[in-house]
């Protein structure tokens, strides 16, 4: 089944439990490599200034212990996502429905948003809308005001990552606890996640071990995950029972029953689901979807693209609060229904943030998700910042060598790397580009619609050497030379080998 | 205009002016394992849950109670076993804080996936099933669909508040990919194939469970 | 047939011998090869940049040099990718059309329009690892990616395997980037090189002593990274092998 190119050595490192290979998807256990090397941190923010991701991901690969690590770790998740692929014969149909799945709903929006909230009121649920981030955080924080709720304990959401929710609640006196591992060491260590699904993927053990021992008094010599993972949940234990309300995101919402679905692998958002009485779950409303029937698509092709397990240990369905309990749904725009009408970019919607295009991309893997300084890193992050804020991230498409594994990857179909050649087209013409950058281009293209010019540029190899690169490239050699050597220049040009050896006019 | 106007009508304005039909999803099931309790069986064991394999002969529920032997606490939503905390005279969640071991009875499973449905009719209280040490499911082995796309034909989907495919235990991987088993909710799930009106003693060998 | 020979800048200047091995290579099928000798560029570098609009008159020049050919051969899938998929700078008359659909990468010519089924002169005793560059892995679709769940096929395996001697060896990811992506090869310089660094690394671990591709651009930023830091591979285009380079 295996494609034959992919049949690689067996990995002598995995550990076995009962004689069988421990085969569980999110994987092996590696024996402890890591020397202690300070973690390296994300792109430096200022304010509304592009982002210098190149910058973050140099320092990211000048920590070869945890850049190592990652690529690693990372590539491992890709190589089980293709064996899961291998297992399901219909994998390629399956990617096809999920995309024409959405690309329906996302056409009839309106529509199922609004079949939604009717059945979703039905049930009891609560439903409220936010325009923007600041709307969605002034409504939540209204609903745990109405309730005297002090304290949260949340899953895992990319979405109130967008709204700045924790510094929102942390300024409005609410202690929000995450109860995702990655998500509390992210949160712990005051940083943002690096990867939609594995948020602290680019920490070594010994990283971890540090901020615990600073944050919840593990002992900071003693980096075993065991332990580490162990300490967290004792500690996190009795915050759950304490907390006043629980808070989830949801990856899909089906517009039929009124229902939202939240996929974990820890059990963390049923525990903040079901343990406080008063649930509140922000989602964003691109998530729905028509059908009960179409879910099955969407989780078949989830947790095997994310992380190559068939399926998170949970996928939780939340149609209605339980008997004595509060839900509420806030439905967030921010943005999404702008991009919809965004010719070339509103199919970066379909997106289900499995994170696959992360995992799989050789640029991410090297840079770490911090390099990005955005909400979403990777591929996918390269699509969807820049309708955040062009400018900010304006170099960010530019972090791509356009490889395209991205777009194979994509259990939706979105055409990831033409989005990210086609943003920098955008970028071009709304100028948020370096001027320098533009001199050159326009100098490049000058030359290269002049055939006698550019003959005597290039008139001799040597000639070529010192004028090719730097035409066609804008920054030319020093940036080629630094860290690899410049090519070996041959006796004469194929024109002028075709001149002497083939001789006549054309 | 209310935010939902606002943005009903901001979607309004910007919808793509392409047509997508929605597509027809197939069932896929046409070539189904000889044995769906074999085939969720395995794909139990590779999501980290443990099959519970019964006795040819004798006491059916014996692994189960070689299980619980030793624990404190033990709450049981299912006739078949009970234990020494009544979930009936539990009034908050929070006091489900101490239990070592939940025994509760799936509402269906999946031989796809390995994963069994667990609902409020089934755990009376929703958070049995993440605050206990560990979880033991029975499934019924004549309540095994082929794949996702049976299960969500049926009707739990419809009906219950609250329905949860568990596929193994809480599990992460979130430190360098090093697979920990019990993250936040439970450290493991022991399924055991048990009919739902099963007899403890078969009386006369005749006596047949009847669908 | 008349073939209209695309050789791209940086072949023209730094590897004379890869448009040299394509144009006997064409000839020895017994075809008519014409190289325009106003050629410059596809315009790709601005392109690749964002730059659209300033690749327009390079683009231009383009179509007037390759216009009347029956097929135009280059051996550089990224540059033929550019011109087949991305190359909208200029009106699209039908002649630019025209021009655009006829050009071909060398590998696919060979496999899909000549159909070559034997390459007599060829003799290549050595192992190699092939490297698919993007271009022409995933837009020309010279070979099944990793991602896809898709019967197994390889053009460039297809056509090298015709030739006498060649022992492929397995890296342990046979169709990762090799970092090279145009600009991007200065524009992140160390995420770049980095990538380069272990791509020839993984060949070499598996054994490689040549590295083949039908694009001299990663093989250019490939050799680059390999001297760099001392990994002892040597490096080929497709078309000297099938044109019977022995070394």
């Amino acid at each position: 089944m295996l494609h034959p190119e992919m049949v690689g050595a067996e990995d002598t490192q995995a550990i076995y439990r009962d004689g069988h290979r421990l085969d569980h998807a999110e994987g092996a256990s590696k024996p402890l490599r890591s020397r202690p090397e300070p973690q390296p941190r994300g792109a430096k923010v200022h304010g509304n200034r592009p982002i210098d991701q190149a910058e973050a991901a140099a320092r990211f690969i000048a920590s070869p212990e945890h850049e190592k690590m990652h690529d690693e770790r990372l590539w491992d998740l890709r190589q089980k996502r293709d064996r899961e692929m291998h297992h399901i014969p219909e994998w390629e149909e399956l990617r096809s429905l999920a995309s024409a799945i959405k690309e329906h709903t996302l056409t009839h929006l309106d529509e199922y948003l609004d079949q939604f909230e009717a059945r979703a009121r039905a049930n009891g649920i609560h439903v409220h809308w936010a325009r923007d981030a600041a709307e969605h955080n002034r409504i939540v924080h209204g609903i745990l005001k109405d309730h005297g709720a002090k304290s949260l304990i949340k899953s895992k959401s990319m979405l109130t990552e967008e709204c700045g929710f924790r510094p929102y609640m942390a300024s409005a006196g609410i202690e929000v606890i995450e109860t995702d591992l990655g998500e509390r060491i992210q949160q712990l260590d005051k940083e943002d996640p690096s990867h939609v699904v594995v948020p602290a993927v680019h920490k070594l053990r010994t990283d971890v071990a540090k901020v615990f021992a600073d944050t919840i008094g593990t002992d900071p010599d003693n980096s075993d995950v065991h332990y580490l993972a162990e300490a967290q949940r004792e500690a996190t234990r009795p915050l759950i029972l304490a907390a006043d309300a629980g808070m989830t995101g949801g990856n899909f919402v089906v517009a039929e029953t009124g229902t939202f679905v939240v996929c974990t692998n820890e059990g963390n958002a049923d525990l903040s689901g079901n343990v406080p009485k008063l649930h509140i779950a922000s989602i964003g409303i691109e998530k729905i979807i028509p059908r009960l029937e179409h879910l099955a698509v969407f989780v078949r092709l989830l947790s095997r693209s994310a992380l190559g397990s068939p399926m998170t240990q949970y996928t939780s369905h939340f149609r209605s609060p339980r008997k004595g309990g509060e839900m509420h749904v806030v439905l967030v725009d921010n943005g999404r229904s702008e991009r919809l009408g965004l010719e070339e970019f509103w199919t970066s919607l379909k997106c289900i943030r499995c994170g696959a295009c992360m995992n799989t991309c050789p640029v991410y893997r090297r840079s770490g998700g911090l390099s990005y300084g955005a909400t979403y890193s990777g591929p996918i992050g390269l699509i969807i910042d820049p309708t955040f804020n062009a400018r900010k991230y304006s170099n960010l498409p530019f972090a791509s060598s356009l490889n395209g594994s991205c777009t194979n990857v994509c259990p939706v179909k979105i055409n990831i790397h033409e989005q990210i050649y086609a943003w920098r087209r955008e970028l071009v013409k709304r100028h948020d580009v370096p001027l320098v950058k533009k001199a050159a281009m326009k100098a490049a293209g000058e030359l290269l619609s002049r055939p006698a010019a550019y003959r005597v540029a290039i008139a001799s190899a040597d000639v070529a050497l010192a004028h090719l690169p730097r035409f066609v490239i804008y920054n030319g050699l020093d940036a080629w030379g630094k860290h690899r050597e410049v090519p070996h220049p041959p006796k004469q040009t194929f024109h002028n080998w075709y001149k002497a050896n083939r001789g006549g006019e054309q | 205009m209310t935010s939902r106007d606002d943005i009903l009508e901001s979607i309004r304005a910007n919808l793509p002016r392409v047509d997508r039909p929605v597509p027809h999803v197939p069932m896929f099931d046409e070539d189904p394992p000889a044995s769906l309790l074999s085939a969720f069986k395995d794909s139990l064991e590779r999501m980290g849950g443990i099959f519970l394999a019964p006795p040819a002969s004798g006491d059916v529920l014996a692994p189960v109670r070689v299980k619980i032997a030793g624990a404190k606490v033990v709450c049981s939503t299912v006739p078949e076993l009970s234990g020494s905390r009544d979930i009936a005279t539990v009034g908050a969640t929070q006091e489900l804080a101490d239990v070592d071991f939940a025994i509760v009875r799936a509402s269906f499973a999946v031989a796809e996936t390995g994963s069994v449905l667990l609902s409020e009719t089934d755990l009376n209280i929703n958070a049995l099933a993440y605050l206990a040490q560990h979880l033991i499911v029975l499934l019924d082995p004549a309540d095994i669909v082929v794949n996702l796309h049976h299960a969500y034909r049926r009707p739990e989907f419809r009906e219950r508040h609250y329905a949860s495919f568990h596929t193994g235990p809480s599990a992460t991987a979130d430190i360098e990919g090093v697979l920990i088993h019990g993250a936040q909710g439970v450290r493991s799930l022991s399924v055991l194939p048990i009919p739902r009106n099963h007899q403890p003693q078969p009386t006369s060998p005749q006596e047949k469970k009847h669908d | 047939m008349r073939i209209g020979l695309f050789v791209p800048c940086y072949i023209d200047a730094f590897f004379p011998q890869v448009g040299i091995a394509t144009l006997e290579l064409l000839e020895r099928f017994g075809h008519e090869v014409v190289y325009p000798r106003d050629q410059t560029c596809c315009g790709q570098p601005m392109a690749n940049s964002g730059f659209n609009t300033d690749c327009a008159a390079t683009e231009a020049l383009f179509v007037r040099n390759f216009s009347g050919f029956d097929y135009v051969v280059g051996p550089s899938g990224s540059c033929v990718h550019h011109v087949r998929d991305n190359f909208d700078a200029i009106e699209q008359t039908a002649d630019v059309k025209e021009v655009r659909s006829r050009t071909y990468e060398l590998v696919e010519f060979l496999h899909d329009v000549l159909k070559v089924d034997a390459f007599p002169w060829a003799r290549f005793p050595h192992r190699i690892g092939l490297h698919n560059s993007c271009g022409t892995l995933r837009r020309l679709k010279h070979a099944t990616p990793s991602e896809l769940h898709e019967p197994f096929f390889s053009k460039p395996m297809d056509l090298l395997s015709k030739v006498d001697g060649i022992e492929f060896v397995k890296p342990a990811r046979p169709d990762e980037c090799c970092g090279f992506g145009g600009t991007f090869s200065v524009f992140e310089e160390v995420v770049s090189t980095k990538m380069g660094y272990d791509k020839v690394s993984d060949h070499a671990r598996a054994g490689a002593e040549y590295i083949v591709s039908a694009d001299s651009s990663c093989l250019m930023h490939q050799q680059g990274c390999a001297e760099r830091i001392g990994v002892p591979l040597k490096f080929i285009h497709i078309a000297e092998i099938l044109n019977g380079a022995n070394a």
